[in-house]
This record gives C-alpha cells, sequence and structure tokens, in this order.
C-alpha cells in the first residue's frame, strides 16, 4: 500500500524533515507513526499524500511513484487515500451532509447518487441524526466524524489521519478510534499521526513507527513480514 | 453536471456582501473606462464635425468656359478622395456674401459690376481630410489654366490634423492606463474573493477533484463578477450620460458596440484574474 525507500526530505532552510526513511505498509494494516512535535510525522503523511515530493529516495503509494506521477494525475492518487485533519477542516456555513456531499460532487459522483451515498456515508459514521446540521452546531467529536465520512467518500483503500484526535476529549477520542478500528477491519489501512503515547498503548495490535528528529528510529514490527502486497 | 453553476450560485448566496462587494469594484473600476469612453467618443464626434468645414475652393477666371467648368467638375469628382464637388456661380457667391457677411452689405448692393469670382467647392471624403491630400488635390486644382486661385486655410488644416493626431495618441494612452487600472482592481477583488473561499479549493484538492473541476465554478463566478460590474460600470456611466445631457451640455451617448465590449472586458478580466488567482491556491497543495 505504502512504500518509503530510503526517503530523505529537506526544506530551504533548517535541518532536513526526514533521514533516509524507509518502511512499507501493507493493505489493511493500522499503523501509527508517534513522535515529538517536529519529528517528521506531518511531513510523512503529506509525502504519502504527495502534497509533497521527497528530496532523496521515493514514495510509492497503492502504485503511484513520486518519481513518475505527475501533477495532474495526483487527483487520482487522492481518489484512493482518505485524509483526516486534527482541525477537520469542514467547509463552514454547510450541514454535514452538504460537506460529505460535496466531495462527491467535486470527484465527479452521478447527481442522483450525491444524496443517498452522503446519507450511507453519515450513516456509516453514527451521524443520520444530524445530517442536517450546519458544521458550527455540531461537537468536535461529531465534527470529526463529518470529516472521516468525507474522507471515505472515494471508498479509498487507504485512510490518512493526522491527529484526528488532537481536538477532542476522551470520550471522544474512543467514538473515533472504535470508528477507524472499523474502518480497518473492512479492509481499509490506517496511518495515523499521533504523540500521544497514551492512545497508541490502548491499541497493541496496531503497528507503531517511531520517528525522531527525521529519522525512523523504532518499528514495532521490525523484522516481521511487511513486504505483503505493497501496491 | 449542474454542479458548477449550482455551486457558483451557492457561493453568491452564502457570500452576498463580499460577492457584491467584488462586483460594485469591478463596476467601479469599469465606470473609469466608461466615463473616459464618454468623453473620447463625443471628442472624437467634435473633430468629424470640426473636419467636415475642411474644404477646397477654387476661383475661376471670369472668362472660363462652361465646357471647361464642367470637364473640371467631372475629373475632381472622378478622384476617389473627393466627396462632393459644387459649382458657385458669381451671382450665387455675391448672394452668399450678402448674406454671409452683413457689415458689407450696403456695399455689395451699389456694386455696378459683380467683383466676385465663380468658384469650384470641393467636399473631400472622410478619410482624406489630411494636410497632404488636401495640397495634393488643391494643386491638382491649380494645374487648370482657367482656375485664378485656391484656398483651403493651410493652417487651419494642419491644425485640425495636429489636434486630431494628439487627441489620438492621448485617448489610446490614457485608455490603455485605465484599462489596466481597472484590470487591477478587478484582479484584486477576484483574488479576496477567492481568497476567501480558498479552504474549499483544498478540501477539493484534497478528495481528489481535478484541477480543471475546481476552477470551473470560480472561472464561473469571476464571469459573473465580471458581466455584473460591467452592468453597473454601464448603468453609472448612463446617469451621469443623462445629468451632463440635461445639465450641462448636448452630449452622444457611447456607440452600442462600446457598450457591448465594456462588459465583455469585464466578463474576460473577471475569467482571467479568477483563472490566475486559482492557480495560486491550487499550487499551495
Amino acid at each position: 500500500m505504502i512504500k518509503f525507500i530510503h526517503v530523505t526530505k529537506e526544506y530551504a532552510r533548517g535541518e532536513p524533515a526526514l533521514k533516509d526513511v524507509s518502511f512499507q505498509l501493507p493493505k489493511a494494516q493500522f499503523a501509527f507513526i508517534t513522535g515529538h512535535s517536529g519529528s517528521g510525522k506531518s511531513t510523512t503523511m503529506r509525502l504519502v499524500h504527495m502534497a509533497e515530493r521527497p528530496s532523496h529516495g521515493e514514495v510509492r503509494v497503492s502504485g503511484f511513484s513520486s518519481e513518475r506521477t505527475s501533477p495532474r494525475d495526483i487527483w487520482k492518487l487522492r481518489r484512493q487515500v482518505g485524509y483526516v485533519f486534527q482541525e477537520f477542516r469542514l467547509l463552514p456555513g454547510r450541514t454535514a451532509q452538504e460537506n460529505v456531499s460535496f466531495a462527491l460532487e467535486v470527484t465527479g459522483t452521478p447527481d442522483k447518487q450525491v444524496r443517498s451515498r452522503a446519507q450511507r456515508l453519515l450513516s456509516q459514521v453514527g451521524l443520520s441524526s444530524k445530517a442536517g446540521s450546519e458544521v458550527h452546531e455540531l461537537s468536535g467529536g461529531e465534527q470529526q466524524r463529518v470529516a472521516i465520512a468525507r474522507a471515505l467518500a472515494n471508498e479509498p483503500l487507504l485512510l490518512l489521519a493526522d491527529e484526528p484526535t488532537g481536538n477532542l476529549d476522551d470520550r471522544a477520542t474512543r467514538g473515533i478510534m472504535d470508528l477507524f478500528w472499523e474502518i480497518n477491519a473492512m479492509g481499509m489501512a490506517v496511518l495515523m499521526a499521533t504523540h500521544d503515547l497514551d492512545l497508541v498503548r490502548r491499541y497493541p495490535s496496531a503497528r507503531v513507527l517511531e520517528l525522531d528528529q527525521g529519522r525512523l528510529v523504532y518499528d514495532s514490527h521490525e523484522g516481521q513480514d511487511t513486504n505483503g502486497s505493497v501496491d | 453536471m449542474f454542479y458548477t453553476p449550482r455551486e457558483t450560485f451557492s457561493a453568491f448566496r452564502r457570500a452576498p456582501l463580499l460577492t457584491s462587494l467584488s462586483a460594485a469594484m469591478v463596476g467601479l473600476a469599469l465606470f473609469l473606462v466608461g466615463l473616459f469612453s464618454l468623453a473620447a467618443h463625443n471628442l472624437k464626434l467634435a473633430l468629424d464635425t470640426l473636419e467636415e468645414r475642411v474644404e477646397i475652393v477654387a476661383y475661376l477666371r471670369d472668362d472660363a468656359g462652361t465646357d471647361e467648368i464642367a470637364e473640371m467638375e467631372r475629373a475632381l469628382y472622378a478622384l476617389p478622395e473627393v466627396m462632393l464637388v459644387e459649382f458657385v456661380t458669381k451671382d450665387e457667391a455675391l448672394v452668399k456674401a450678402r448674406r454671409e457677411l452683413p457689415e458689407f452689405r450696403e456695399v455689395m448692393t451699389d456694386l455696378a459690376v459683380n467683383p466676385l469670382p465663380a468658384s469650384l467647392e470641393i467636399e473631400l471624403e472622410p478619410g482624406s481630410r489630411t494636410p497632404a491630400t488636401v495640397d495634393r488635390l488643391a494643386q491638382q486644382a491649380r494645374l487648370y489654366p482657367f482656375v485664378e486661385e485656391v484656398q483651403y486655410g493651410q493652417e487651419w488644416v494642419d491644425k485640425l490634423f495636429t489636434l486630431r493626431r494628439m487627441g489620438g495618441v492621448t485617448a489610446t494612452v490614457l485608455g490603455v492606463a485605465f484599462a489596466v487600472v481597472a484590470a487591477l482592481i478587478i484582479g484584486t477583488a477576484v483574488r479576496i474573493a477567492i481568497f476567501a473561499r480558498r479552504e474549499e479549493i483544498k478540501v477539493m484538492q484534497l478528495v481528489g477533484a481535478r484541477d480543471g473541476f475546481i476552477r470551473r465554478p470560480f472561472l464561473f463566478e469571476g464571469a459573473i463578477t465580471g458581466a455584473a460590474g460591467g452592468t453597473l460600470a454601464i448603468g453609472l456611466t448612463y446617469v451621469t450620460f443623462r445629468g451632463i445631457f440635461h445639465y450641462l451640455f448636448s452630449i452622444e451617448w457611447i456607440p452600442v458596440e462600446w457598450v457591448a465590449a465594456g462588459i465583455l472586458a469585464g466578463v474576460i478580466f473577471g475569467v482571467i484574474a479568477s483563472s490566475f488567482a486559482v492557480r495560486k491556491h491550487l499550487r499551495e497543495v
């Protein structure tokens, strides 16, 4: 699903954000990326989403290579990779259903199917009853559920989550984590960046990748067969 | 299929103040161009009216034969630069002089012999009233032996021509300057409107919308903002025109093609500005 091959990411100023990182994530695996602030977690996520390209090395995601995918074709990758953020990034002034419908519409879902699919997605994240509520009327946990429903709109193979529980209380966090595991159980790989080690410890079956100052310093599955099907 | 128009109009509905302000900014920018067009058009009409007075008068000897004069008239008519040739007899010249020069009416009435010569008054086609053409035709008229003298007010024609050239250059420079200012204002107005919706662009990119699909509603919005601004500008220019017409002096309204060009310019500027602004945000993610 994801393969990082000796990936280094340098910016114009300062130390490299990632230094010679290699790992691979098979299909349907649940993995945490942990590390302190500035350790390279978000850079890793952005590289997977090809919002950035590596300075050295190669990133492969679901058959797309950072070396060969042109900017014009990135949309094809992004329909296979859902993305949720700490700050939800929902469109204000729109209802929960409109936020999900928006993602369906802009990716070319036929008009007739948009409404029913949006309702099904909201039902999947347990928000059917709040479909008509505007974003500002929803709690943090509910907003994150809408964001997850939106990320699932294109039935992706991989879900990226960058500190998705960072703004949530413990109860809402548990709800979101349960949802991620349900999604994972349906066969979708989940790569979640978090600095919250307590949260990581609650899910011992998940793989843990730890970054420190841009280097991959720990991989709980090191030595195990993670070669699986990479694409 | 209906996503683009629906999304465009819902953007207007969600942020009516911002979109109205953008259209108003576009309208005021194009209003400057409209006022300039009104002034330039009326200045051109005034110069055209002055130019119509450019004519060549060939004064004929008293002994010139009717056939000779008719032959000269025909020859002049055959020239492409000549619009009209009018033969004025001695008697007609006297009548005209009495009418146009009332201070000499007494002198002209007591004359035993009419001292005024017959003449051929030559009017030129609108594009041929340049000093060079007028001078060339005057020289040609002088070649006829029965022509006593040819007058065309050389100094007047030279001044008029200079005035027209200055007017043309000034209008072009000012017109370009106004258009550039309008384009910059429109660009800024559209960029502000799109900046307010940059999050939508990012979300669209995140979920895998194609760049062309992301651009479409914004280009449509730019076109509508431009058209609304253009229409507002025409309205403001018309109100100004009516005000001047009523309270100051008689002027002409700008040609309908200019009105259409003004609205079209608004649309084109709006689309181009949107395209640049969206491209900038598309590069950010």
